[in-house]
Parts: C-alpha cells; sequence; structure tokens
C-alpha cells in the first residue's frame, strides 16, 4: 500500500507587495490555505424581494455558505469562522482593512454583493491578497434567481481557478444509482446531484434495475444501463428533456457504456454467446463499429481525451488486467502488470493518467498509472471499491464503497467517496439514499 | 533486560499461535460445503421437477462447469426433454468480490456455458435465453467465501 504522501508546504507566498498567492494543488496539502468568505452584502430593497423569492433570510449569506464549504471539501483551503470577522460585508466588499483581516491570519479574502435587477440575480464579487493587500480578481454576472446555488459554485470556480491555476469542479453534477432495499433485492434508481449533494433529483423509478450511469462530456445527455423489460441494454437519456432511447438493436445484452470525449459516440460492450467484445456507435449516423474481436472478455471501455486511444480491461492473458489499444482497435497493449487484477480504467481528462480498480489479497483498491503502465500510484484500500470517475479537471477521483456485511448478511452499506490525486482528503460524498457509480459531470458552462 | 526479551518472545509465540488456530477455524466452516471454492450444499437450491436441481455452481473466476454441474445440466436436459413445450431462460451470475461490468460479463458467459452443455444434450437453442445478472442479485447477502460460493451461480428458470 503506497500512499503518495509528500512533505513540502504548499502554500507559496512572497512578502513582495506585488506577489499574489497561490495554492499548489500537485502535492498534498498538508496546511489549507487561510481565507475568509465574507458573506455577500445585499441591500435592504433586494433582502426582502429575495425573502419572498427564496424564503431565505439572507441570501448572501447562504452562497457565501456554500463557496466556503466548496473550499473546505477541497481540502486545499480553511475558510475561517465568520464570528472573527471585524468588517461588514458591505464595507469590505468596497475596501477591506486588510489589518483587520491579517489579524484574524486570513490570506485571502471573497467579498461580494448580489442584488435583484429587473427579476435577475446580479452579483459581483472580488478575490483579495491580504498579506499584499492587492485585488485579485473582480467579476460580476447576472443569472436566474432559481441558479442561486450555482452562484456559490461559480464563484468557487473563480476563486479555485485564481490561487491555483487550474480550472475548478463545483459547478457540476454528479449522476449515480440510488440504492435502497434488502442486498439481495436492491431497488436501484438513476440519481442526479449537484456536486455538493443538493438538488437530488430522481430520473427513474426503479421499477428496472439500471447501472453505470455516464455523463456526456459535452452536453445533458446520459448514457447507461437498463433492464427494461430484462432485456439489459445500454440506453441514451436526455436529463433536460428525460426523453430515453435504446442505443442499437443488439442481439443480447449491451452494457458497459461511456461517450467520447467529443460526445459523438457511445463506445461499450456486447455480449453474445459468452463472449464479450467492444464496439462504438455513432449517434449521428447510428453505425456500429466492432473494435475488438477477442474470445475473452473485453469491457470497461474509456477513450482518451484526444479520441485517439481506449483503454479496456480484458482477461485474454486469464485474469482480468488494462490493456490501451489505437481507436480503431489495432495495437493492442497490456499495461497493468502489478500484482492481482485490474479493471475498470478511466482516462484521465488531461490525458496523462488511466485511473483504476485493483484486487489483490482480498483488498480493492484506487489507483492511477500513466498510460504507459509506469508509475502505479495506490490512493486508498478498503475491503470493497471500485469505478472512479474524474472531476472534470482531473484532480479528484470519486467511487463507490461497499461495506461487509456481519455473519448474519447483515449491515450492507453503499456509499459515495472521493479522493485527491495526491492520496489527501478522502472524504464521503453525502447523499441521501445508499448509492454507487457515479459520474462527474463536465463544468455546467462558466 | 532479558527477561524483557523472553516475555517479548514468548507473547510473540503466544500471538502466532492464536492467529493460526484463527485461520483454521475458519476454513473448517467452510469445507463441509465447498470443494475447492465451488459451492456443493444444497442451500438456495430449487427444483425444477422432483430431483432436478436449478442450479449450477462456479469457481471464482471460473465459468468451467464442474462434474457435479454436468450431472445437475443432464438432468435438467432429461426434464426438458421430456417438456418439449417448455423454454428456459438460464440467469447467469457472479459474486460481490469483482468490479460490476466485468460480473456482467462473467455471469454471461457463465450462463452461457450451461446453455451450450444443455445443447449438447438435445434441447434446442431457441428454447434458452440468456440473461447477466452480475453480482446484482445475489441469493446470499454474506461476506464470506461460502456466501461467495452460493453467488457464483448459472440458475435454470421456467420461462413459460
Amino acid at each position: 500500500m503506497i500512499f503518495l504522501r509528500s512533505l513540502f508546504i504548499v502554500i507559496i507566498f512572497q512578502f513582495k507587495a506585488f506577489a499574489l498567492i497561490e495554492v499548489d494543488i500537485t502535492r498534498g496539502n498538508l496546511s489549507p490555505l487561510p481565507i475568509a468568505v465574507s458573506p455577500l452584502a445585499v441591500d435592504n430593497d433586494s433582502l426582502a424581494k429575495f425573502e419572498k423569492i427564496f424564503k431565505k433570510k439572507n441570501i448572501g449569506a447562504e452562497i457565501s455558505k456554500i463557496v466556503e464549504d466548496n473550499l473546505k471539501h477541497s481540502g486545499l483551503f480553511n475558510p475561517l469562522k465568520k464570528d472573527a470577522f471585524l468588517q461588514k460585508p458591505d464595507i469590505a466588499h468596497l475596501k477591506p482593512r486588510f489589518e483587520d483581516w491579517q489579524l484574524i491570519k486570513a490570506q485571502a479574502l471573497v467579498t461580494g454583493k448580489v442584488e435583484l435587477v429587473d427579476d435577475k440575480l446580479r452579483v459581483e464579487f472580488r478575490l483579495w491578497d491580504i498579506l499584499a493587500g492587492k485585488e485579485m480578481l473582480a467579476l460580476a454576472f447576472t443569472t436566474v434567481p432559481n441558479n442561486w446555488r450555482r452562484v456559490g459554485h461559480i464563484i468557487t470556480d473563480k476563486v479555485y481557478q485564481r490561487l491555483t491555476g487550474e480550472k475548478g469542479y463545483f459547478d457540476t453534477r454528479i449522476i449515480y444509482v440510488a440504492e435502497e432495499g434488502p442486498k439481495t433485492q436492491r431497488i436501484k434508481k438513476l440519481a442526479i446531484m449537484d456536486q455538493d449533494g443538493f438538488n437530488l433529483k430522481y430520473l427513474t423509478l426503479g421499477n428496472e434495475l439500471v447501472l453505470t450511469p455516464r455523463f456526456s462530456p459535452t452536453n445533458q445527455m446520459v448514457t447507461y444501463l437498463s433492464y427494461f423489460r430484462n432485456l439489459p441494454r445500454v440506453y441514451l437519456l436526455d436529463i433536460e428533456t428525460g426523453i430515453q432511447e435504446v442505443v442499437g438493436d443488439f442481439a443480447g445484452m449491451t452494457f458497459a457504456p461511456r461517450f467520447s470525449p467529443d460526445g459523438k459516440k457511445i463506445i461499450m460492450s456486447f455480449a453474445k454467446d459468452g463472449n464479450s467484445d467492444i464496439y462504438t456507435m455513432d449517434l449521428e449516423n447510428r453505425i456500429v463499429e466492432r473494435i475488438t474481436n477477442h474470445p475473452s472478455i473485453d469491457t470497461s471501455p474509456s477513450f482518451s481525451p484526444d479520441g485517439k486511444y481506449i483503454t479496456f480491461n480484458s482477461d485474454r492473458s486469464r485474469y482480468q488486467q488494462i490493456y490501451v489499444m489505437k481507436s480503431d482497435g489495432s495495437n493492442v497493449k497490456r499495461i497493468s502488470f502489478g500484482k492481482g487484477l485490474y479493471g475498470t480504467p478511466v482516462w484521465s481528462p488531461r490525458g496523462d493518467l488511466i485511473a483504476f480498480t485493483k484486487l489483490h489479497k482480498g483488498k480493492f483498491y484506487i489507483g492511477v498509472m500513466r498510460v504507459d503502465g509506469t508509475g502505479e500510484r495506490l490512493l486508498t484500500e478498503n475491503f470493497y471499491q471500485e469505478a472512479p470517475s474524474w472531476s472534470p479537471n482531473g484532480r479528484v477521483l470519486i467511487f463507490y464503497r461497499e461495506t461487509k456485511t456481519n455473519a448474519k448478511g447483515e449491515g450492507f452499506s453503499a456509499n459515495l467517496w472521493s479522493i485527491d490525486l495526491t492520496g489527501y482528503n478522502e472524504r464521503q460524498v453525502p447523499t441521501k439514499t445508499d448509492a454507487s457509480d457515479p459520474s462527474w459531470s463536465s463544468l455546467l458552462g462558466n | 533486560m532479558n527477561l524483557i526479551k523472553i516475555l517479548k518472545n514468548t507473547i510473540l509465540v503466544i500471538l502466532a499461535g492464536l492467529v493460526l488456530t484463527a485461520c483454521a477455524s475458519t476454513k473448517k466452516v467452510g469445507t463441509g460445503q465447498l470443494q475447492g471454492d465451488v459451492y456443493t450444499g444444497t442451500d438456495t437450491i430449487e427444483y425444477l421437477a422432483s430431483g432436478v436441481p436449478d442450479r449450477v455452481f462456479f469457481a471464482t473466476n471460473e465459468t468451467v462447469l464442474t462434474t457435479a454441474s454436468r450431472e445437475t445440466l443432464r438432468k435438467q436436459a432429461t426434464y426438458l426433454r421430456k417438456k418439449s413445450d417448455m423454454n428456459v431462460v438460464l440467469e447467469g451470475h457472479a459474486d460481490e468480490r469483482g468490479t460490476r461490468e466485468y460480473n456482467l460479463a462473467l455471469g454471461e458467459r457463465r450462463a452461457n456455458s450451461a446453455k451450450d452443455y444443455l445443447m449438447t444434450y438435445g434441447i434446442s437453442a431457441n428454447r434458452i435465453s440468456v440473461i447477466s445478472y452480475g453480482k446484482e442479485r445475489p441469493v446470499d447477502s454474506g461476506s464470506n467465501p461460502l456466501s461467495w460460493s452460493k453467488n457464483r451461480r448459472s440458475v435454470t428458470v421456467k420461462a413459460n
């Protein structure tokens, strides 16, 4: 079990007047950056109107709470307690008294205001470098009031990006399988929620078994496996319209679907007569292409972000291992050579890594390796866990974990967890019911 | 100093002894109903007709039929030849110790190895359909080798 743990201090700041704070996210973060998130200021007029619309006392404070929670959960920031704040939100937003914020050890400060203009939510916010006494970022945008939680996520993404130099992953959603009932008769439904667990919606009723939903990287489409009418087939679902259709007319089970990076194809396995091979289907012209043709089980395919390669798992060397091939099926190469079985390879959106599940000596691991199979790192070990899915910036993995039952077969549960690529910041992602098979969406468009 | 060393060693020996007995006793539980790691007991089995068990069991990650499985399937074939208007569904399953997608493929392969065997005993392919549930429908919710062995199965179910 090798956790990559590094002892470097990750917050780099210099005491030059022009120097701006930076957060290094490539290493495990031992001392998260102290940041103050001032409640967004709301004028009295807007306050009354907002209370009517949202039935919330202070939407400015609610939004700043979203930002605070996001930053905290990232593991890179330490949001400071608000009762220590000396400056009022509206005044701080105009010009922070930097020495006051320094006094409570804040290194960065987020201020802002929110108002209702022509029935629209208008938000502006600023990010300040307390030590340098400088504004680092100022942005304003307008949206429909119903999007108020997204406002918090968008602000977090901008702050994260300004301080780490990489895009955020907060204005995103997770699609997963919600589970209920005894282990032998699980009821499973497709569920979608914001990345922080809010705005939960069920997309199926639980009448049929559904598994492995995956987001399109380009739009609000989802592909998944459904046992509708006891015919396990890959389906396509438009989560805006609710329209769903079966993908392709295969005379057997289709499963393990994923989108190509341009969203135009679905790659999946098709099982017939005891053999599973990998196929793609073009969603525009419905042309089906066979990619592998081998008597072994070939499944869990995933495209590289440039669409030129495919990684998948196969038992062609007798046990489940990870392979990479060109997207036309040529040049198949095994890349996993460590001890144990390897499955569910998923190509990082940054292109340089493949995340996987490993089974060795009765334990399950989530790990990453380079695309040529070198540099294997195991991030977390457990009784059962599998199916990692990348955050859109390639810095965090979400996966699911199942518990061991007791001697009477009781105590089963399934839950979503996330962990940073560094091996740090492992945390349970709260869901209303038991949950499995998470898939992370792209940024929703900020 | 020496005394402490001796004490330490004694404790280590006792600990080792405890670990060994623990291993021995867990193994014993299984042996009655497991051959290798294939289930040989009768729990969870239902009968298509008197003396015709509905299911066969597999070793971990395996899809080959054991001698006992082939005997069960021959009984099923004899029964199905008599009931010539009966169709069946073969439901292939895996245990919980594998990734979901691979297990779907494995279940499909297990059901098909049962199907192939029934066909060699004269049951026409168009009377048999196959479905894999992977690890989605365990019969035993335990998290131990015996429970897992009961779940690695292909079950023959009457379709009409």
